[in-house]
């Protein structure tokens, strides 16, 4: 028995063309500990995790596992390694079931078919080994995010995996999957092996992680031996390179009268009928488990899905039924919840996401696009959001998620006659920094008398932004809480299914 | 908090001269190879190939590719939005007949032309509320209005040529102004004026928005289909254009033009960097895309190379500018 680290990473560096994307750093996890990797967007904890998985091969430096260095050069290697990298893209295949994305490659045979009942019974011998609650025979396309990566994780223990590393495993998870992915960490810690959990989640890290490290462009920053004693702002503050004492910054205001007023709507995925009402330079944030219904009124309200009943009136002007283009014109607006898919046009530059909308307002001889004004706009809103970007001609998909955030925030920012902003998890996947940035623009708006509605799952966040909250479940409005009486307590359990009826509807 | 950024900032690109020398060579690369492709190969058929390099066979080119450049205009913005449209051969044959039907029906050439960019643009239409609003797959679609365009063809034209009557009808294709042959003048037109759709006006700017991600273009307040829509509307009225001009040239209107048609003007399109997959066109490169499709044909002819051997070149050509495009996109993908 040797006294070397199961896993060691020695003076790794890696540059890509023009990004120093890693320099001389250095660090030790230990088998039966859980090691947090900390750090903002880009700060190079997933280059890490690539050389680890054998994905990258690093410029400078090993890695060593118990004392002996390796020199993985593709991801087989690191596999026949007993290292198990999970990323944040999960590798499955939708069309098939738990059981085969399981025994892939492996599957047992009877005269050469496919022995479906061995492989069932084993597969079911193994997921109730581990605890996990899946059917064998689901396919993978059918089950939640949170049931998915349990799947991967499931896959990695049964390669025999010693090293398991977890890149930002509950960015997408309910409460529930995320407590079941940490009972399956801590089992797994037990039973010896040596974890990197990488996430944004301070919370997360203080719960799960024994030691953590941190990362700041591309270097070490600090390491921590122990969390105990650790403050949340010590780790905040290493991370961003400043202090953020507060990173909600939470800026009071007079409101205006009601700006926003929902009565009665409905749509496909919204069976009950949902009212209320924003007043200008309000922020309200909407809270819910995932699945509550939020995400779905608000696209209805915008007119990105079919509004089947009631009225949306913006200054008691009524926006018409499921027309996106009404309600811009009238100054309602709306980033969604899954910036890849719906928010950014990835292949156009950054000047041209920001400038989509607004720019039918700056026509030449009203027909043609004012590239000069664009221009100027683009370099303002990349000044003002810190927008972090060569230049604004550079594709947005190049950009980080944050950075990608702050553009769709400036197509709305620079309309005109800006009056209510929607924003659907606008923080979701962003470091610490960048979440900072934009709660400010949010108040910069409210300041100005804009109607600010903010969807959030995550509940520090919900209280620290908002002046009202209101929480939704199964598709119903369930609560409202006036900023002053918003504790976690309360607002949780009206978001519950379970207290919903439970919890008197409160007005402010 | 200005400070942090600034290091930050300086830390992802704090780049060598070298490597900073590096990537501006490869922007130039990819801005202008295609142009400088085209000129080598130009300069090496010029001093090469008799005749290659005389006024009568470079306005011969240009009258060649006159019909392929005109589609090719529109071809881009459907390629730009995502879309795909393989009923612009179809639509050349159809249009050409119906002109040459009407024109002697009526004794009006200027009716047997509106009768066709009617047609034409109906057809567009079609293929696009088809696409659009039902969701229909753009290749299915298509693929079943040029069988039905196709058919059209020959049932109105009952499988023969239709030959015209006007005189008038066949200065359209043969008159020429200051030097330079209508069609030629037509498909200069075309590309000026579509390259100035795409470029400066919203209608281009959002069908790029809708090839790079249909989605968000639309929560960012695009009419999506309105867009769509036009796209192969006016793709249709083109076509058929292409089909009046094709039919003058050839003093008839033919049921089986323009067989082939669509895959060259995609050929071109490709070739002139349009991105299948959405999001990326430019007008020049599409120029540029026409004119090499266009001069490798004409070489091959003035050397006597057997018409077979050119559907090879041709093919080749194609395979090599969507891998150097491929690779491109891998360097930039990093």
């Amino acid at each position: 028995m040797t006294d070397a680290p199961r896993l060691e990473f020695r003076h790794i560096g890696k540059t890509f063309p023009g990004v120093r994307a890693l320099g001389d750093v250095s660090f030790a996890v230990r088998a039966g500990s859980v090691h947090g990797l900390l750090g903002e967007n880009g700060a190079g904890k997933s280059t890490m995790m690539k050389i680890l998985g054998g994905e990258y091969i690093p410029d400078e430096g090993e890695v060593a596992i118990d004392g002996q260095a390796m020199h993985f050069r593709k991801a087989a290697d690191a596999i026949a390694s007993g290292v198990a990298v999970i990323h944040q893209e999960l590798q499955y295949v939708p069309e098939l079931s738990v059981m085969e994305n399981l025994l892939i490659g492996r599957l047992p045979t009877r005269f050469g078919l496919v022995d479906r009942r061995k492989a069932l019974a084993w597969t079911r011998e193994k997921l109730d080994a581990l605890g996990v609650d899946l059917d064998p025979r689901a396919r993978l396309k059918q089950l939640s995010i949170g049931q998915r990566q349990m799947v991967e994780i499931v896959k990695a223990i049964l390669r025999d995996a010693k090293i398991l590393a977890l890149d930002e495993p509950t960015s997408s998870l309910s409460h529930r999957e995320t407590e079941v992915l940490f009972r399956l960490v801590r089992d797994l810690r037990a039973q010896g092996k040596a974890m990197i959990y990488i996430s944004h989640r301070l919370d997360e890290i203080f719960e799960l992680c024994d030691a953590a490290t941190i990362f700041r462009d591309g270097r070490k920053v600090a390491d921590f031996d122990t969390l105990e004693g650790v403050t949340r702002d010590q780790l905040v503050q290493r991370m961003v390179g400043r202090e953020i004492s507060d990173i909600f910054g939470y800026r009071p205001r007079e409101h205006g009268k009601v700006r926003l007023a929902v009565q009665g709507v409905t749509g496909r995925a919204v069976p009950a009928p949902v009212s209320f009402e924003v007043k200008a330079g309000e922020i309200v944030g909407f809270f819910g488990l995932v699945g509550a219904g939020r995400s779905e009124v608000m696209r209805v309200i915008y007119g990105a899905d079919r509004r089947t009943a009631g009225t949306v009136q913006v200054d008691g002007e009524s926006i018409k039924a499921s027309h996106i283009r009404d309600s811009i014109q009238h100054g309602l607006v709306f980033c969604p919840e899954d910036r890849k898919e719906d928010g950014i046009i990835g292949v156009r530059s950054v000047a041209e996401n920001i400038n989509i909308s607004a720019r039918r307002n700056h026509l030449v001889a009203g027909l043609f696009v004012n590239d000069r004004n664009e221009a100027k706009v683009a370099d303002t809103y990349i000044d003002r959001l810190r927008i972090r970007t060569p230049n604004r001609r550079q594709e947005i998909r190049l950009l980080s998620g944050g950075n990608q955030q702050k553009a769709v925030l400036s197509r709305w920012l620079a309309e005109k006659d800006l009056r209510v902003l929607i924003v659907d998890e606008p923080t979701r996947g962003i470091d610490v920094g960048a979440k900072n940035e934009i709660y400010n623009v949010l108040y910069e708006l409210a300041e100005r008398g804009v109607a600010v509605v903010v969807i959030s799952s995550e509940l520090p966040e919900v209280l620290g932004v908002s002046d009202r909250v209101v929480t939704m479940c199964r598709g119903r409005i369930t609560a409202q809480f006036h900023r002053t009486e918003a504790n976690e307590a309360d607002v949780l359990a009206a978001a519950l299914p379970e207290g919903a009826s439970a919890t008197p509807i409160r007005n402010t | 908090m200005t400070e942090t950024n600034a290091a930050a900032i300086g830390a992802k690109q704090a780049e060598t001269p070298d490597a900073r020398r590096r990537a501006m060579f490869w922007r130039v690369v990819d801005d202008y190879s295609l142009i400088g492709i085209f000129i080598v190969l130009f300069g090496v058929l010029s001093a090469t190939v008799q005749y290659f390099f005389s006024w009568d066979n470079i306005v011969g080119l240009a009258l060649s590719v006159s019909q392929i450049g005109m589609v090719s205009c529109t071809m881009m913005f459907c390629l730009a939005s995502r879309d795909f449209d393989l009923s612009v051969g179809s639509t050349v044959a159809f249009a050409g007949v119906c002109c040459a039907i009407v024109s002697n029906a009526t004794g009006s050439v200027a009716l047997g032309i509106a009768a066709s960019l009617v047609a034409g643009a109906l057809i567009g239409f079609v293929n696009g509320v088809v696409i659009a609003k039902l969701n229909i797959n753009a290749l299915i679609t298509t693929l079943a209005t040029m069988e039905i365009v196709r058919g059209l063809a020959f049932i109105t034209s009952q499988g023969q040529a239709v030959g015209v009557t006007s005189e008038a009808f066949f200065t359209l294709g043969s008159a020429e102004l200051f030097g330079l042959p209508v069609p030629v003048w037509v498909t200069l037109v075309c590309f000026v004026v579509f390259g100035i759709l795409l470029n400066k006006t919203i209608y281009g700017r959002n069908t790029l928005a809708i090839g790079g991600n249909p989605d968000a273009a639309r929560l960012a307040g695009v009419s999506v289909d309105r867009v769509r829509i036009a796209i192969f509307l006016i793709q249709g009225l083109v076509a058929a254009l292409a089909g009046i001009i094709l039919a003058s040239r050839m003093t008839s209107g033919q049921p089986n033009a323009g067989q082939g048609f669509e895959l060259n003007v995609i050929s071109a399109c490709v070739l002139g960097g349009v991105s299948l997959m959405g999001g990326r066109a430019s007008i020049s490169g599409v120029l540029v895309g026409v004119l090499i499709m266009g001069t490798v044909q004409n070489a091959m002819s003035l050397m006597n190379i057997d018409a077979f051997y050119q559907y090879l070149v041709r093919g080749t050509i194609l395979l090599i500018a969507v891998l150097v495009d491929q690779l491109k996109n891998r360097r930039q993908s990093r």
